[in-house]
């Protein structure tokens, strides 16, 4: 049904022939390129995929390719080019020819985090975002940060900057686990 | 297409190296307390700020490169130019010296920068929109995490006051700088482009102001302040820093991995 892969930038021949875009068919196929590329686990923080995050914007079919659109997390998020190339990869083992964008409008917001998303984080030990991350915070303003391991609001931030650029680290007050949050920006 | 504001080409050029300079720069510097640090969490917390710098250079010298249209890549703005090329302030460029030092430059940059990309976020240039969208967040925490060291230096044991004094002593000649006003910035600005730095000096006085009234410090304003890396004129400084952070692609023309 798909056109086998191919390298990304070779010439491609016309392939409308073949490629099922304009019947109701094509809707399956987009899906089928979404959940492709959606299942791909983030390299920094493996518990969650990019479509979770909300780092994974659109999948659309073009012209008988599979464009996916990738918004980085930060600006000097060393893990961007990693994700671009395994949601590329993924795509490619679905068996679409795939072509990965980089989206860095709207910014990226910790909101975008859906709720499966944030209760994997929990599962996973690591603190979810507060939401509203557009609210004005206080110089000082501490943020109400719940364990993740034992769910006690009595926590305190141990450092602004976490083992990632994403994160933040704690430690519970009650059950005096280290542990990570997930930066609300 | 991305909404263009109405500039010619060589002043957006300037004005995006100038900008992008600056973070690179402090990118780099702030990229050396990488395994030296005082303490672990700040041995994270250095490298991730040089991150977020470097990440905003890299997207800007990014822009530079197409808004120049002669071929060059956002590594060779980066990588090869010659010390007179770059148009970076001088404070960005000055040793790190102590971690009061350190902290204290980074406090006094970010509280610069804040306002300067809460502007910039409503930019009429689209590309510095987006660019402004993601840096006005991350600056946030910058300013945060520099002003709670500046207190608790400032505010803490004897030695660690005398420290922060003397930081703020050692850096004072630098701060004007950073408000300067010239043709290039003042077209950026008519242009609906980035706000003036002369106007952001109101916001940064008020940040930094709260932050020093909490940690008992005086700012300290000199008659005569240091000028001249936005003509490309730099300290004794900026030499040794350009030949460890230019080595690789000076040796290996074209290295990438």
């Amino acid at each position: 049904m798909v056109k086998p892969a191919s390298r990304h930038g070779e010439h491609r021949r016309d392939n409308a022939s073949f490629w099922p875009g304009r019947s109701g068919l094509g809707q399956d196929v987009r899906q089928d390129a979404w959940r492709a590329a959606a299942s791909v686990p983030d390299p920094e923080v493996p518990c969650v995929t990019v479509a979770d995050l909300g780092i994974l914007r659109s999948v659309d079919i073009e012209d008988g390719v599979a464009v996916a659109r990738v918004t980085p997390t930060y600006s000097g998020c060393p893990a961007v080019l990693a994700i671009e190339l395994a949601v590329e990869a993924a795509l490619r083992e679905a068996g679409f020819e795939a072509r990965v964008e980089r989206v860095v409008s709207p910014a990226w917001t910790t909101d975008w985090i859906t709720e499966e998303g944030r209760e994997k984080l929990r599962a996973y030990g690591i603190a979810p975002p507060a939401k509203a991350s557009n609210s004005v915070r206080s110089l000082f303003g501490e943020t109400d940060v719940a364990c993740p391991k034992c769910g006690s609001h009595e926590t305190s931030r141990v450092s602004e900057f976490g083992s990632t650029a994403c994160k933040a680290l704690y430690r519970c007050l009650d059950c005096r686990e280290p542990f990570d949050y997930f930066k609300c920006i | 297409m991305a909404a263009q504001a109405n500039i010619d080409r060589s002043t957006l050029v300037t004005f995006l190296l100038r900008l992008a300079d600056d973070h690179l720069i402090l990118g780099h510097r702030l990229s050396e307390w990488c395994g030296h640090a005082p303490m672990l969490e700040e041995d994270l917390a250095m490298p991730n700020m040089a991150l977020d710098l470097i990440g905003q250079a890299r997207a800007l010298y990014q822009y530079a490169a197409e808004a120049e249209g002669e071929g060059r890549s956002e590594d060779d703005l980066a990588y090869l130019r010659r010390e007179r090329d770059y148009l970076n302030c001088l404070m960005v460029e000055r040793e790190n010296g102590d971690f009061a030092h350190t902290m204290l430059r980074q406090l006094y940059f970010a509280a610069f920068m804040q306002p300067f990309w809460a502007g910039a976020v409503r930019s009429a240039d689209a590309t510095l929109a987006a660019i402004a969208g993601k840096a006005v967040k991350e600056v946030a925490y910058h300013v945060r995490h520099a002003g709670e060291w500046v207190v608790r230096l400032g505010d803490g044991t004897e030695e660690s006051r005398r420290r922060m004094e003397q930081a703020i002593e050692a850096l004072a000649p630098y701060v004007d700088e950073m408000f300067e006003t010239d043709p290039v910035s003042e077209a950026i600005a008519e242009a609906g482009i980035a706000p003036d730095p002369a106007s952001l000096r109101e916001a940064f006085d008020r940040t930094v102001g709260t932050i020093f009234a909490e940690a008992g410090l005086e700012f300290q304003p000199v008659q005569f302040g240091q000028t001249g890396g936005r003509q490309g004129r730099h300290g004794e400084a900026m030499g040794y820093l350009l030949a460890e952070l230019q080595h690789m692609q000076r040796t290996y023309p074209g290295a990438v991995w």
